[in-house]
């Protein structure tokens, strides 16, 4: 059974969203994720200062096997990425919740992510999917 | 559940990952495909390919037949005992039913051929065998271990008892000799050295665990998929199928068009195709840019209003950037542009073959 981190929220397609203590948001693919993707080739992650939005694509995880859009579980503006994909995509497969997260937003509207799964939704949803 | 190979238990003792392929469960990866693809470049590693069929062809006009049955030349085989054929197993219109390795072995052949085509195989092989004195016998009490790369034939030969490892000494690269109940060829599927070994079922696990115990890698039909294309080597339903030509699929020089007056299954198609000549052929690709080259992008080329078609693509774990096989116009030159999630992407053509034996060749 995959990771499934208790204080995290969740999309259906796999991205988790962490509540930062400066109200930041962080955004990942969750364990599911980078196991059924396989080994990470590439990371496309939005720039720092441009802006994403909920339902929109953000970013490209591409694997060995297949491509995958990534989604934000927050509007607003990019404040970080995670540079260190570039030169190491594994450790979204090594370490999906920590080391191996994509970009971090300051949200225009934190109640956004009570739109969002949390982690027993998304537990239900994994098992459903199986 | 699908049907399983005498490794079944063994790939799931060693957390591989099994997915369904061609009606089998088989391991895609034990942990990254990516580090059992650099074992078998840089040491050794080893796939459980027991799915694959084999078929003995036995009686007195088993080599009539099967010159008359496959687009190479079986003849070609006849000096030497034990040695490899490639072949496409063409229908009338000259398409590839499938591709498979014949070995000769005197006065019989084993013949192997995919797993995903199995029954139509079997079935065209059946119909074509009512016109000769032949009998097929499929050896599913045999499993099949390809262990590849370039410790793989030092590391066998130390494992299995000195016969075997004498068989091995006199094994040239494509072909296969008889060891005792064990059918040792020199062949694969990654474009290293190595070896693939048929034995009874009841004896895999065996060999498997000593190998992995003297440091082979397990691995999955992930790396082998990474590996056999930077070899530049097809896959049947992707660079070939029933409705694509041999000679659009780099397969040409597996036609034995001499002698003459041998007829084979598609002759007279592929006769046709050669003097109107082609339309399209099959190349190699290369993103040096981030980005995967995916099967089915579509690919445009340069004074062609025809499109071209990836057939198989992926991330190259040697060279560290995307690969590709594809179905282009004949007009196609040094570059062509594909299509990628909504974009035309330029990217280089080569000749399709990208490593081997451990060598980039690009």
């Amino acid at each position: 059974m995959s990771d499934i981190r208790k204080e995290l929220k969740y999309l259906s397609s796999h991205e988790w969203a962490r509540v930062e203590e400066d109200g930041t948001v962080t955004i990942g693919i969750t364990d599911h994720a980078q196991d059924a993707l396989g080994d990470v080739v590439y990371v496309e992650t939005p720039e720092v200062g441009s802006r994403v939005a909920v339902g929109e694509e953000a970013g490209v995880v591409e694997s060995v096997k297949a491509a995958s859009d990534i989604y934000t579980l927050v509007s607003g503006e990019v404040i970080a990425v995670n540079e260190a994909l570039q030169d190491a995509p594994e450790t979204v497969n090594s370490s999906p919740y920590d080391d191996g997260w994509f970009f971090r937003v300051k949200p225009d509207d934190l109640s956004e992510l009570d739109e969002a799964l949390d982690a027993e939704d998304y537990r239900d949803l994994l098992e459903s999917e199986e | 559940m699908g049907n399983k190979t005498a490794l079944y238990a063994t790939h799931q003792a060693m957390g591989g990952k099994l997915v369904d392929f061609g009606g089998w469960d088989m391991p895609l990866h034990y942990g990254s495909q990516i580090e059992e693809h650099h074992k078998v470049r840089q040491h050794a590693g080893m796939f459980d390919v027991s799915h694959m069929t084999v078929v003995d062809v036995t009686g007195k006009d088993a080599k009539a037949y099967l010159q008359y049955l496959l687009a190479n030349d079986v003849a070609k085989l006849d000096s030497v005992f034990g040695k490899a054929l490639y072949s496409g197993m063409l229908n009338p219109e000259g398409g590839v039913i499938d591709d498979l390795i014949v070995y000769n072995l005197g006065d019989w052949y084993r013949v192997v051929v995919n797993c995903s085509t199995r029954e139509k195989d079997l079935a065209w092989m059946n119909k074509i065998a009512a016109n000769y004195t032949v009998t097929l016998t499929e050896r599913a009490e045999l499993a099949m271990i390809a262990v590849q790369g370039p410790q793989a034939i030092a590391i066998t030969k130390s494992l299995v008892g000195s016969d075997k490892a004498g068989i091995i000494d006199q094994l040239k690269i494509f072909q296969g000799l008889p060891a005792g109940d064990w059918f040792i060829g020199r062949t694969g599927y990654t474009g290293e050295d190595g070896l693939e070994i048929m034995l009874p079922n009841e004896q895999a696990a065996g060999l498997w665990n000593a190998l992995a115990n003297a440091g082979v890698a397990p691995s999955g039909l992930g790396a082998r998929d990474t590996l056999r294309l930077e070899a530049g080597m097809n896959l049947y339903g992707h660079e070939m199928n029933e409705s694509v030509s041999p000679l659009v699929a780099n397969m040409g020089w597996t036609i034995a068009w001499q002698p003459a007056e041998r007829d084979f299954i598609g002759r007279a198609a592929l006769e046709k195709q050669k003097a109107e000549g082609q339309l399209h052929k099959l190349v190699g690709l290369v993103l040096r840019e981030r980005g995967v080259l995916r099967a089915e992008q579509i690919v445009s080329v340069e004074g062609s209003d025809e499109k071209g078609v990836i057939t198989s693509g992926t991330f190259s774990p040697s060279l560290g950037y995307s690969i590709a096989l594809a179905r282009v116009p004949v007009a196609i030159g040094s570059h062509c542009q594909v299509e990628m999630r909504g974009k035309q992407i330029i990217v280089d053509v080569v000749a399709p073959n990208f490593v081997r034996n451990g060598k980039a060749l690009i």
